[in-house]
């Protein structure tokens, strides 16, 4: 088998039963009725932290292949991004239909009123555009350009949901600051990347497909 | 293919209705009795009803104060608790609680009072008949739950001690050990934690002293040996493993208002109509329900609880 090949069938469906683990252990502990006492409680919060936990893998696929040189790494930025957008979309339609009976005054008012739900909510609208132009019809519709450019909007969704969980966090803020500082790296090594890039390429000599 | 049909079904074959309505404490019971014959133990409080080895509570009397709503289970009620000083996850006391060492067990009683001093709870238990009262339990997290308590009226326990005219509140406190309480070993919140009354709330005769829920003396992780429960104020108020009580002139300053005073006060009265500053108190979830309920003004108890506060500005002393 070719690399791609080994990429395509072995690593990759590895890959996505892992990631599908989290979907799985709720599905299991709710036949089983063992989702504790406060089972809407259970399914948001692990649908949540899993989005976040997605996001962060996300965030970390970019720096990690120039650290590793490994650019086969690529090939997961998107599914590991649509498995973030798809725990978000389990951890909103917790909220929305469990949590809030689909009344979208509650929704509405939680999302005007209260900072915390303002973040989360805007974190996870800003996926969905991400989730639509995922395929590969809409970067060659976008060009790479704009479709990196678009896709950068991630940074704000991973902000955003560690701010989401910070503000929603009664007491202990260490778990969400710890998100806080791996997202804050994540996009700093970002950073560092793009300016010490800008100093060693000379300007006229351009890239054409700059990296998210 | 032929599709025979099937034989109706006997009436002997059917599952009583109570019995299937209570399925999953079967299969509960029937995971812990396997659980403990695994490890030849069974834990405290994890039993699916009533925990075997705790100690029954008798001659119970029925209050007129009870709700005749549909009680939460006693695993509802003992394995999700807010109790920090076993932990912050809501499991966290049913699983850490055991350390703490309910008998002996004594209450120092000081302040504006002709009757200060210390009070084993062996005696105090010989003052009062206990009541079995069926409370709505609400928490400012917005989630409430139905419990059979078992305890007497505050208002016997606070007038044996003779308080003053000075005592215009009353200040208690939890146990402050860090061996018995491992959760104090961090700043999560300043130590010991406090809670207090106006003389006329504790007065009131809905509040209560707990002792015991489901006719057993109360466990561990809901505040053993003894608790306060304020039924129309959000569940913070019930101060549990109570070692102090003082009479005070000056409103005392209570442990969440102390850490976070935007956004929990002194009276801490159930109020759909003041909002948490990050999450609505309109509505809540009652445990075991599918579908948000409205939370109602005092948590139901209006009729009785409401003139207390005549004149007063419940937006402002929230």
């Amino acid at each position: 088998m070719t690399e791609t090949q080994i990429v395509r069938r072995v690593i990759k469906p590895i890959v996505f039963l892992a990631a599908l683990q989290p979907a799985g252990w709720l599905v299991y502990n709710a036949f089983w009725g063992d989702l504790g006492v406060n089972p809407v409680e259970t399914i948001t919060n692990h649908t949540g932290i899993w989005c976040l936990r997605f996001l962060v893998l996300t965030l970390l696929i970019t720096p990690l292949r120039w650290v590793s040189g490994l650019n086969a790494l690529a090939r997961f930025r998107r599914p590991i991004g649509l498995f973030a957008f798809f725990y978000g979309t389990l951890h909103f339609m917790t909220y929305f239909v469990l949590d809030h009976s689909l009344v979208f005054d509650g929704v509405w008012e939680d999302v005007v009123k209260r900072p915390y739900i303002t973040a989360g909510f805007t974190a996870f609208v800003l996926m969905i555009p991400l989730a639509v132009t995922s395929t590969t019809g809409w970067i060659r519709r976008l060009g790479g350009r704009n479709w990196n450019l678009l896709h950068r909007l991630v940074y704000v969704s991973a902000l955003g949901g560690a701010l989401h969980y910070f503000w929603k966090v009664k007491l202990d803020t260490t778990n969400p600051i710890y998100y806080f500082a791996i997202v804050g790296l994540l996009l700093a090594a970002r950073v560092w990347k793009a300016a010490t890039k800008k100093r060693a390429v000379a300007p006229a000599a351009a890239r054409v497909a700059p990296q998210a | 293919m032929l599709i025979k049909p099937t034989p109706d079904l006997r009436e002997s074959e059917v599952t009583p209705r109570e019995l299937y309505l209570r399925r999953r404490e079967f299969i509960g019971a029937a995971g812990a009795a396997a659980a403990a014959l695994a490890t030849g133990a069974m834990a405290p409080g994890e039993a699916a009803a009533q925990n075997p080895s705790a100690q029954k509570l008798a001659n119970l009397k029925k209050s007129s104060f009870s709700t005749t709503e549909t009680m939460n289970s006693y695993r509802d009620v003992t394995t999700y608790n807010n109790f920090y000083e076993f932990g912050l996850d809501k499991g966290d006391p049913a699983r850490h609680a055991h350390s703490l060492k309910p008998r002996p067990w004594s209450i120092k009683v000081e302040g504006e009072c002709a009757k200060p001093g210390t009070y084993n709870l062996e005696d105090i238990l010989k003052w009062f008949p206990l009541e079995e009262r069926i409370y709505r339990m609400r928490c400012v997290e917005a989630w409430s739950m139905v419990i059979p308590w078992n305890g007497f009226p505050l208002a016997d326990f606070v007038k044996r001690f003779e308080p003053t005219s000075k005592a215009k509140y009353i200040e208690m406190r939890t146990l402050l050990d860090l061996r018995q309480m491992p959760g104090q070993t961090e700043p999560a919140l300043v130590w010991p934690y406090r809670e207090g009354l106006r003389m006329d709330e504790a007065l009131h005769p809905l509040a209560m002293l707990a002792v015991g829920l489901y006719g057993e003396v109360l466990p561990n992780q809901n505040g053993a040996p003894i608790r306060l429960v304020v039924p129309w104020k959000y569940g913070f108020k019930g101060i549990k493993s109570i070692v102090s009580v003082k009479f005070v002139e000056k409103e005392p300053l209570n442990t969440w208002q102390q850490t976070r005073a935007d956004e929990y006060g002194f009276y801490a009265n159930v109020n759909p109509d003041v909002d948490h500053p990050r999450w609505t108190q309109k509505t809540e979830r009652r445990i075991g329900e599918f579908f948000r309920r409205k939370t109602l003004p005092f948590n139901g108890y209006g009729d009785q609880v409401a003139s207390l506060y005549a004149g007063m500005d419940l937006r402002k002393h929230y």
